[in-house]
């Protein structure tokens, strides 16, 4: 089975690191993986998709928030979600195929971005069987080279996967409920 | 603002977190921050002679004192040569920081002279690393590491630091709280957690409390204690929860696992509750997993929710500081007693006694020894082991009876910890007396540091179970490999000349009947000293459960097996 699993990190080096070694480490499969930036500066995004077991997502949800870069991760396998995934495709086609490609590629809303006299590039954004079907359909004609961003996603409606704030009102909460979100200096115990 | 040199931010920021000690050794890259030590003698410098001897010393005195242990090296070799001390200190949780110097900034990833790249080797095995790259950052990242290394489940935390950096000037600014937006720990339970656990502990007929190192390290003893009362209650104590609850306890019966008793492993096999607190569900001390009491409602406490479910389903999964969650607890659940269960795990242990005593006879073995330097000590020295027989041996005949008492490797199992850990100790707690019980193996693994010991006056006794063997790997090649002893009989020097060598007293103990006197004899003697005990050669420790086996398997005689 496939889990989504969304994580905020701090944008800062190594942390790609970090969550690799985790990965591998913990021998979590890693489908795909994709990191960016996000609304806010300082934070990145990433995306992965980890193959395994049910139990699995909790681990590596639980494993990746133990990092001290990761600054907030949710399991985004049963929620709503809009995901998506960018692939270019490039298709050998003689000019007397071109027509025919076009065609198909319609029926799964990709375009054509680039065309030489014996090949194109396909660009399609959809979920990832989407994309499956598509480059499923090309295989006939020689698929010659292709490049997967990864899947990324977005929960629908307002609910977001939140970095979390710093107010005084959540800090108190976080105080009176036992989450500390700052430490006394010096922290020596007895 | 004061303007200093990174080397002066690095030693300055030690003192503010109350540093006292730091194990380290020098060389190239390092040289800037040296230079400047003179100029901050609260910070005491000791010399160590191999970097793994620092580390271990930085562990052994954070495990003794429960205070932040610091130890530092230079790039390349030195810096490698922390790992093993590293990880043994993040396995067990034990709050430890770790200093490296790297090569100048220009030359990071150039593969120059002593270059290794050290954050690279130790991310997988700290609970955070830095390359700090500006002298600017130095103080701040102190104090979060210092933050992050003590708090929530303590670990180890690495910070490697470019020879330059030592020399850039930078405003040493102290930040007067740490706030990291990832890091979190929760210390109270949640409420509704805290109430189903006690209607599982209210409603249970055959209760059992697993506690380990996580009482030790929350400094939970007395809240165990009351927990353990108030609910009637056994607890079973992982190897390094020994010392939660003192031995002489009605409800205290040990040690569980793979050289747990027969009575705790069965204990644990038949419980219809487990109240796991502060233990990370090892497989040294369950066994198989799958097997380990399946039909038990576990209700378990740790800081660190990856804990929970990791090797066997949790009913109740409660995050929080062990402490504040037993108090939390100890409120919730009704006064109750288990006469009956407590009474068949009491006739289990009159039955099954034989199988964890001292054994009769005239012969030198190990149990006889430990249980009498045990005895001969007290609970009020400190003890630390290396891995293997003899320290199986001094967790069943140490009478551990107090936190920090016991000091052992016990997740890495470093063989060659116990006379640096042992060192480290020593200087946390100077008026204590420390004995380290050692294998001639891992003895021979680490001695190096009894010159650092000559030299900072630490009188640490040495006790060497010399049976030149390997004796653990020997005792599986006998049960489970068919007697076919490859590479575990091992040559010695002569450890009374090794002692002579270094300055130090030495005694070899061949007979029972010298025991008593050697030890009186170690004591008196103001400085080191190294005891041969020449022990029985192929004593087996039992009762054990085979690697693979479930608790309920335990065997208690000395048979073939597999």
């Amino acid at each position: 089975m496939k889990h989504t699993v969304a994580a905020l990190v701090e944008d800062r080096p190594g942390v790609l690191n970090r969550v690799a070694s985790l990965f591998r480490r913990r021998g979590f499969n890693i489908d795909s993986l994709a990191v960016g930036t996000t609304e806010e500066a300082g934070i990145s995004r990433m995306t992965i998709v980890v193959e395994g077991a049910e139990g699995i997502a909790v681990q590596v949800e639980r494993q990746l928030d133990k990092l001290i870069d990761v600054v907030a991760v949710e399991d985004l396998t049963n929620l709503e979600t809009v995901s998506r995934e960018l692939a270019l495709i490039k298709v050998a086609a003689r000019p007397d195929q071109r027509r025919e490609i076009l065609d198909l590629i319609q029926i799964f809303r990709a375009q054509v971005v680039d065309v030489a006299p014996n090949s194109l590039i396909v660009q399609i954004t959809a979920a990832g069987d989407t994309l499956d079907a598509l480059l499923e359909n090309l295989r006939p004609y020689g698929v010659r080279e292709m490049v997967r961003t990864g899947v990324i996603a977005l929960t629908r409606g307002a609910r977001t996967t939140a970095v979390p704030h710093e107010s005084a009102e959540a800090r108190r909460f976080h105080s009176e409920s036992g989450r500390r979100p700052e430490g006394e200096l010096p922290f020596v115990t007895e | 603002m004061t303007m200093m040199s990174g080397a002066d931010i690095v030693l300055e920021s030690l003192k503010r977190l109350g540093v006292d000690t730091v194990f380290g050794y020098p060389g190239g890259v390092v040289l800037p921050l040296y230079d400047r030590w003179p100029a901050h003698p609260e910070v005491r410098h000791i010399l160590v002679r191999h970097e793994q001897g620092a580390g271990h010393a930085a562990d052994g005195y954070a495990r003794a004192s429960g205070k932040l242990g610091v130890a530092l090296a230079t790039s390349g070799p030195g810096a490698t040569n922390l790992v093993t001390a590293i990880t043994t200190a993040h396995m067990d949780s034990v709050p430890t920081l770790f200093i490296t110097g790297n090569v100048g900034r220009e030359l990071l990833g150039r593969d120059g002279f002593q270059e290794a790249d050290i954050t690279g080797i130790t991310m997988p095995t700290v609970k955070h690393n830095y390359l700090v790259m500006r002298a600017e950052d130095l103080a701040y990242t102190f104090a979060e590491a210092a933050y992050i290394a003590t708090t929530g489940r303590k670990g180890s935390v690495h910070i490697d630091i470019p020879k330059d950096v030592f020399l850039e000037q930078a405003d040493f600014v102290w930040p007067e709280t740490i706030e990291i937006r990832g890091y979190r720990p929760q210390t109270v339970g949640d409420t509704v957690l805290i109430e189903e656990a006690a209607a599982i502990i209210n409603a249970a007929e055959r209760p059992i409390i697993f506690a380990g190192h996580g009482i030790i390290l929350g400094n939970a003893a007395p809240e165990l204690r009351d927990f353990a009362e108030k609910t009637g209650t056994p607890v079973l104590n992982t190897l390094l929860g020994l010392g939660s609850l003192p031995p002489e306890h009605a409800l205290a019966y040990g040690m569980m696992g793979m050289h747990g008793s027969y009575w705790a492993n069965h204990a644990a096999s038949n419980a219809d509750v487990i109240v796991a607190l502060g233990m990370r569900m090892d497989d040294r001390a369950l066994g198989r997993f799958a097997d380990m009491n399946p039909t038990a409602k576990v209700v378990h406490v740790d800081i660190d929710p990856a804990e929970h479910g990791k090797n066997i389903p949790t009913h109740v999964p409660i995050v929080g500081d062990v402490k504040v969650v037993l108090a939390q607890l100890l409120d919730a659940v009704e006064v109750n007693s288990h006469a009956e269960w407590v009474r068949w795990i009491d006739d289990l242990r009159n039955d099954h006694r034989l199988s964890m005593s001292v054994p009769p006879g005239e012969e030198m073995s190990q149990q006889h020894v430990i249980s009498k330097i045990a005895q001969f000590i007290g609970p009020e020295a400190v003890l630390t082991t290396g891995v293997g027989q003899h320290q199986m041996w001094a967790a069943q005949f140490g009478n551990i009876s107090r936190p920090h008492q016991l000091i052992t490797s016990g997740g890495l199992g470093t063989m060659g910890f116990e006379v640096p850990a042992a060192m480290g100790a020593a200087v946390a707690c100077p008026d204590r007396a420390v004995w380290t019980i050692c294998g001639d193996g891992g003895f021979q693994m680490t001695f190096q540091e009894i010159a650092t010991m000559v030299d900072e006056q630490l009188p640490v006794k040495m006790a060497i179970m010399n049976n030149g063997f390997l004796g653990m790997v020997r005792q599986w090649q006998e049960l489970f490999y068919g007697n076919n002893y490859v590479s575990v009989a091992m040559s010695q020097p002569d450890f009374l000349k090794l002692a002579e060598a270094y300055g130090i007293h030495g005694i070899r103990v061949t007979d029972r009947s010298q025991v008593d006197a050697a030890l009186k004899e170690a004591a008196a003697y103001p400085g080191p000293v190294i005891l041969d005990f020449r022990v029985e050669a192929e004593g087996n420790v039992f009762p054990m459960v085979p690697a693979g086996a479930s608790l309920s398997e335990t065997i208690e005689e000395p048979q073939r097996v597999g």
